[in-house]
């Protein structure tokens, strides 16, 4: 089939290449690109039109879920924070409420109000993140050097706390590991104070203009009842009209007690796509002045374990609203320190399937700014 | 109620009653799948907002289709494989959300069914099968290709049922078998 | 006069010592120049291959500014770059890919090992998919150890880059 180009014996499976046929082309773009990310897409294009697209995760795959059965519920720790370095707490936070569970211990309200405060500053932190290589994407450099140098604020914050830039390794089973530094509250209000400022400005420079809107607008559309059927989860789907947060349905640590605001757009494309985390972060830094301001003054911190906990015989699915949409962790344990079995189910790859579905048709240079608006990291589909 | 090769191994704690503990609102569906099922499902209440439903493989496209139907459950949020190597077994468990109906909102309904298991598996052509519901729930397309791949269990009336993560030359038994064990541990 | 100077006896040593005038006056400065250059203008390729690309794109932001070291990470064209930043975790499914940018790149080339999982594969040693360490498919030139390492010592880790380029032969 392939004889004519190059021997196809010679080369490694998967990087054989295909015969050019009469009008469709397949094209790789690969791993290394710079409109792709730690993926690689397969798209067969008839001109400049797209045919067909098939999604190539895996080249971040390092078996997370293997690795956790080897490990006990503390071990598993440090290694199930790497899917997203930056948001490592949102996803620890479905497995440590699981192995809380699973273990049978409570939680002060003290630790509970600072990993409410922590998640929200790392949503923050994932998000000014995303923006900034969506400007990569698109090509526009003050869309990646605005958010970048923005989202330093916030791991200086993040660095007072835990003293990690990123990977806190910070949530435990039973609270939270450190407490936090002395007029942290302050420091902390003036910060956020400033970074809500920053980024309402770029609401002129970033979303009123004119090349973003009509790289963005129109393009990859994503109807209701498709987001639901599809069972997208996150910005994704509040940016095609369904108004569902996990944070507001299912709420959990002291989320019930703070007023949170869901913010949904009816249009379904990249621009609104484009614009749901941007709001989400205002969203947060209201979430977070109102946590400072409920806070307990003191109080411990941590619930001690006893050595080697326990799970008991049963199974836990726990979810929680991460950066990306809605991160679960279902942990089946049979009485022993390591669970039986560990699924992590994470928002990047429940949006995957929605990538081969709107780039069918589309055209090949609007295909960077419609993949990554799927709020997608590939880190963290593959695990 | 339950028949033999489907009941999950018995748990530390007594397995509760429906009727006994399931406070209204999840008895309403709770109670319409087993009237409509009667002797095929195990549905069981395991703690607030969390429900199980045990079938036979044989019968998973029809329950499915029913909940889908009858029922506000209307996406499959994650799918899990599970290796029991003591029963023979391989567990596949649905979990399945609501984002139409408001009072859904909380509740995750888990469809959890069995199928057997091979000593030397042969990915797509041993016993280990199982009918995808990627007609009925059209978002588990991707998780079920995972769980071919590190599992080893194939779904009939997938389109698609080839390697998503792992690389393409891998050789080896399916990762997430219990007798696959990483290097040293 | 020259002549007289230059008999057939002698006429290999003055040879000799022409060579010798030539590369002090001109192919050492000419090597030296060179290396400047390439030192002060290293483009990486634009290839993220796991979770420490964070750092790296943390390296370019306005406040750990790489840029300034002529390090600019925006080139499309891998066969215009000199330099791979291998960051983080290379697993099976992504070594020959490497490999393949790495043989596309013209000399002179340059390979920076970061983070624990480029050296010896770090936190992920005993998985399945994950191969421990780099040094097996690529000729390391600096390991900027971190987990992920800071952009402070990433930079650290270029510049290290820096003063090995200055003693290497030009050409």
């Amino acid at each position: 089939m392939t004889d004519k180009l190059i021997p196809t014996k010679q080369m490694p499976p998967g990087l054989q290449v295909d015969q050019v046929d009469d009008r469709i082309m397949t094209l790789n773009v690969g791993p290394q690109h710079p409109g792709s990310g730690h993926m690689r897409i397969i798209v067969r294009i008839d001109g400049d039109y797209i045919v067909d697209a098939d999604p190539d995760p895996g080249y971040v795959h390092r078996g997370e879920e293997k690795m956790a059965e080897a490990r006990n519920y503390i071990l598993n720790i440090p290694h199930l924070e790497r899917p997203v370095i930056h948001d490592s707490c949102n996803i620890l936070y479905p497995y440590v409420l699981g192995v809380e569970d699973l273990v049978g211990i409570e939680v002060t309200e003290r630790a509970k109000y600072i990993r409410v405060i922590t998640a929200e500053l790392n949503r923050c932190i994932y998000i000014q993140y995303w923006l900034a290589i969506y400007g990569i994407f698109l090509g526009h450099s003050t869309m990646f050097m605005w958010p970048a140098g923005d989202r330093e604020l916030l791991i200086d914050l993040m660095e007072k706390i835990t003293g990690a830039r990123v990977t806190h390794s910070y949530f435990i089973p039973g609270g939270v590991r450190n407490d936090v530094p002395a007029n942290f509250e302050d420091v902390c209000l003036r910060q956020v104070n400033y970074f809500e400022k920053r980024i309402k400005e770029y609401a002129d420079v970033f979303y009123d203009n004119p090349i973003l809107k009509a790289r963005t607008e129109d393009t990859g559309v994503l109807s209701r009842e498709d987001a639901i059927r599809l069972g997208t989860t996150g910005s994704v789907l509040r940016a095609s009209g369904v108004d569902y947060d996990v944070r507001v349905k299912e709420p959990y640590d002291v989320y019930d007690d703070l007023d949170v605001h869901t913010n949904v757009l009816k249009a379904g494309d990249s621009y609104a796509r484009s614009k749901i985390p941007w709001l989400d972060m205002i969203e947060s830094c209201n979430i977070i002045r109102q946590a400072l301001e409920k806070m307990p003054k003191s109080g411990s911190i941590r619930t001690k374990l006893k050595p080697n906990p326990k799970g008991k015989d049963e199974e836990v699915y726990r979810r929680v609203e991460s950066g990306r949409g809605a991160a679960g962790c279902h942990i089946i344990s049979k009485s022993k320190p390591e669970p039986y079995r560990l699924k992590l189910s994470v928002g990047s790859f429940r949006n995957l399937i929605a990538l081969p579905y709107l780039l069918k048709g589309e055209k090949l240079g609007n295909m960077p700014a419609v993949y990554w608006s799927l709020n997608y990291w590939p880190v963290e589909a593959d695990r | 109620m339950s028949t033999a090769e489907t009941t999950p191994p018995p748990k530390a704690t007594p397995p509760e009653k429906v009727e006994a503990s399931a406070p209204s609102f999840e008895k309403s569906f709770i109670d319409q799948i087993t009237n409509h099922f009667s002797d095929d499902v195990e549905v069981e209440y395991i703690k607030e907002n969390r429900t199980r439903v045990n079938v036979k493989k044989e019968k998973i496209i029809d329950v499915a289709k029913f909940i889908k139907d009858n029922t506000p459950f209307d996406h499959a949020e994650s799918v899990t494989g599970v290796d029991f190597p003591e029963d023979k077994e391989i567990g596949v468990i649905y979990h399945l959300g609501s984002y139409t109906d408001p009072a859904y909102s909380k509740q995750v309904l888990a469809l959890a069914t069995r199928v057997p298991r091979e000593e030397n598996p042969n990915p797509g052509n041993d016993s280990t099968k199982l009918s995808s519901l990627r007609e009925i729930f059209y978002s588990v397309e991707f998780h079920e290709r995972e769980i071919f791949e590190m599992l080893g269990v194939y779904f009939e009336g997938h389109p698609d049922n080839r390697r998503l993560l792992l690389p393409e030359d891998w050789a080896d038994l399916p990762p997430l078998r219990k007798d696959f064990t990483n290097k040293g541990r | 006069m020259l002549k007289e100077l230059i008999t057939p006896q002698n006429a290999n040593v003055f040879v000799g010592k022409l060579g010798d005038i030539l590369y002090k006056a001109v192919d050492q400065p000419l090597g030296m120049a060179i290396n400047w250059g390439r030192m002060w203008s290293l483009w990486p390729v634009h290839i993220e291959t796991a979770c420490c690309s964070v750092e790296f794109g943390a390296a370019s932001s306005p406040r750990y500014d790489v840029e300034r070291f002529g390090i600019i990470e925006a080139f499309g064209s891998l066969r215009q770059c000199d330099l791979v930043v291998v960051q983080g975790t290379i697993t099976r499914k992504m070594a020959p890919r490497l490999r393949l940018v790495y043989d596309q790149m013209p000399e002179p080339k340059y390979v920076i090992a970061m983070g624990a999982c480029a050296i010896t594969g770090g936190l992920y040693f005993d998985s399945y998919n994950v191969l421990p360490g780099i040094d097996g498919i690529l000729p390391v030139d600096v390991y900027v150890p971190g987990c992920p390492p800071r952009p402070e010592t990433l930079i650290q880790g270029c510049m290290l880059l820096q003063e090995k380029i200055k003693r290497m032969k030009a050409r």
